[in-house]
């Protein structure tokens, strides 16, 4: 027998009160407070007056920081277009595996979780840099094709070069797209999995191909799926700080670097609030656009 | 040398740092956490670097006063004084380096403390015993010093045709080491030791001079691989870079380590930034009296050849020095010569306007 929430206020309240609370005091009064600061003013070393003055805001609109901003959309977002490329190929792959392998694959995109994403950095480190484990292996290919064709009579080639891999934005974007890429799958599966199967056999019958099949008939079906990993893959990627900072070269800053240093080194909380809340804004943005596009699916659904 | 081990960069600013930065926002505020532990008796609630003491210190101390130590860490400055900004949460020693002892001071974060206390203050060097950024030593007693240099792969140095990388040239100014080559991520030590490079003290450093400054290290950024966060030993034991600004200590660990004859340092010509890292009772400490007998403990001789063979920093304790093996008094990594000694200076704090000030120039100076 089904009953709504009104018809049992009591146990409805008392298993939505502790949570409710909780989200009150330790996410919407901490932020209200940084909220608060991001309109105050330094008056010494340790203290804060809120006067509700803009100034912190004008300073954060500045070029100087806009571009930062500019530069962090343009990476959380290449981040999060290549965790699409490679993350549908795998959702869809689990969504189509038989019960079995389907508990493995899931358990394997859940793995990385298991381990500190600070330690997973240091790995990534050593996997990538100059006598990491990729330019080992790589070394070892040349070596061997260099005496390969020593051994036919051709010129052997030079002295292996290794390739530079970390310090730059390519390795944070790469260091993004691994930690984030699980983010991006899970969502897609759960679409992909729900999906009505008899549709895709209904386009394969009436003479569509796979592709077209893929492209006409799954990827808007998983509309919703996409939008919600999309979004729980950018928001993240957009306000990473470690990876950058760990990953990254000389030009690698992101807005959460300069964030971080505004709270410790600059000891300048209001500053830091006030891009902190700029940031927090663009996600909301992104949130809207995720229910625009949630709800025009539900529409044509 | 001793016994140094070297832990792949973990020294007094390490991992730690950066789990500190995933956790930044648990360390704000609350309650020291329950100080249990250690059966009864009184308590002294230490908050220290990591890797920063000796292995037997606070049992000898226990042993001696049978006062508990019980000791937390933190990772940067920036850390602790974050953590006491609010007030202080149960600490009664804590360890900041002298631009701190003046910002905290200036800050009313800090307890005058009582010298007829601390007896064993006769055991410092005389130049320790007063200190330009806490005159009178009115607030805090020298712990350890150190000093920022050029650590270097010796034989990458020689392939270039050098002997030593002697000029803060090498890092701010030039090209020899183009992508070889990385640098701290700190605002005020970058700019401070340009300034030195320019020929300009560490401090007082003039706009015209900071524009100048900006400009060299903009230039300077494509050939700089990192700007790294104190994990500068690490660049060169793995190969990344042939040289590095870091501190002497954490050269002098990897230099004691396997393999580390390949390494040397040498703090530059022009001379360098020393830093020194102070004990002090932050304002609101349970246990004053406790926290000065403590202090003294650490100051003792004895006491401070346990923690100094550990640590392998060099020591402001002439008591200590001289009860430590020739290995380490005479290493010129952890001393470095009196005539660069000479040349170099105690960052000031300049107040927060400054702070903020070097920090826009790095933000620009990355952005660029």
């Amino acid at each position: 027998m089904e009953q709504t929430w009104r018809q049992a206020k009591a146990a409805f309240a008392a298993i939505a009160v502790p949570p409710i609370a909780w989200l009150f005091l330790f996410f919407l009064v901490p932020l209200a407070v940084v909220w608060g600061y991001s309109l105050g003013e330094n008056t010494g070393p340790t203290t804060i007056d809120v006067t509700g003055t803009f100034a912190n805001y004008m300073r954060a609109v500045e070029p100087l920081y806009l571009e930062i901003f500019g530069k962090s959309l343009i990476i959380a977002g290449l981040t999060t277009v290549l965790c699409l490329i490679v993350g549908f190929p795998v959702a869809l792959a689990i969504a189509f595996a038989s019960p079995k392998t389907k508990a493995w694959l899931l358990l394997l995109i859940m793995l990385p979780f298991w381990t500190n994403l600070l330690i997973r950095t240091f790995a990534l480190i050593a996997v990538l840099r100059e006598n990491g484990y990729v330019n080992a292996i790589l070394e070892w290919f040349w070596n061997g094709g260099s005496g390969l064709m020593a051994l036919i009579g051709l010129q052997p080639l030079g002295d292996f070069e290794p390739l530079t891999l970390l310090y730059n934005n390519t390795a944070v974007v790469i260091g993004l797209v691994y930690v984030h890429l699980p983010f991006m799958v899970l969502p897609l599966y759960s679409a992909l999995d729900r999906m009505d199967r008899s549709l895709m056999e209904a386009s394969l019958d009436l003479g569509a191909g796979h592709m077209r099949t893929i492209w006409s008939v799954v990827v808007p079906l998983a509309a919703p799926g996409i939008a919600s990993g999309v979004l729980i893959t950018f928001i993240p990627a957009l306000g990473a700080y470690l990876t950058p900072d760990l990953l990254g070269g000389t030009d690698s800053q992101m807005i959460a670097n300069v964030i971080e240093r505004q709270f410790k080194r600059a000891n300048d909380w209001p500053f830091g609030a006030a891009l902190s809340f700029l940031l927090m804004y663009l996600t909301f943005i992104a949130i809207a656009v995720q229910a625009f596009v949630q709800r025009k699916s539900e529409r044509r659904g | 040398m001793a016994k140094g081990k070297y832990l792949g960069g973990a020294s007094r600013r390490s991992i730690l740092q950066q789990f500190g930065a995933a956790a930044v926002g648990i360390s704000f505020g609350g309650a020291l956490s329950a100080c249990g532990g250690g059966g009864g008796g009184p308590t002294v609630n230490f908050y220290n670097w990591d890797t920063y003491i000796g292995p037997t210190t606070l049992d000898d101390f226990k042993e001696a006063t049978g006062t508990n130590v019980n000791m937390s860490l933190f990772a940067t400055n920036d850390e602790l004084f974050a953590r006491l900004r609010a007030g202080n949460p149960g600490f009664d020693v804590i360890v900041p380096s002298n631009e701190y002892v003046t910002r905290m001071s200036q800050a009313q974060m800090l307890q005058e403390l009582d010298h007829s206390k601390i007896p064993n203050i006769a055991n410092l060097l005389p130049e320790f015993q007063d200190a330009s950024f806490d005159p009178g030593r009115k607030y805090s007693m020298p712990y350890t010093w150190l000093v920022l240099g050029i650590g270097y792969n010796k034989e990458a140095v020689r392939a270039k045709g050098l002997t030593v990388p002697d000029s803060w040239k090498y890092l701010f100014d030039d090209a020899t080491f183009n992508q070889k080559m990385a640098l701290l991520s700190e605002s005020a030590d970058l700019i401070r030791l340009s300034a030195k490079y320019l020929g300009h003290s560490v401090n007082g450093i003039p706009p015209a001079m900071l524009t100048q400054i900006e400009q060299m290290l903009i230039r300077q950024k494509p050939r700089v691989k990192q700007f790294h966060s104190d994990n500068g030993q690490d660049l060169l034991a793995s190969g990344e870079v042939d040289i590095v600004l870091e501190y002497n200590g954490d050269i002098a660990q990897l230099m004691a380590a396997e393999g580390g004859d390949k390494f040397d340092f040498v703090v530059p010509k022009e001379g360098t930034l020393i830093n020194s890292d102070c004990l002090c009772i932050p304002n609101g400490a349970p246990n004053t009296e406790g926290a000065h007998a403590f202090i003294n403990y650490l100051l003792d001789a004895e006491a401070g050849k346990k923690i100094t063979e550990e640590i392998l920093f060099p020591t402001p304790n002439k008591a200590t020095r001289d009860l430590m093996p020739d290995s380490y008094k005479n290493n010129p990594v952890i001393f470095p010569p009196a005539d660069v000694m000479a040349k170099s200076e105690y960052g000031a704090f300049e107040g927060d306007e400054k702070s903020r000030e070097y920090e826009e120039i790095f933000t620009r100076i990355s952005a660029a």
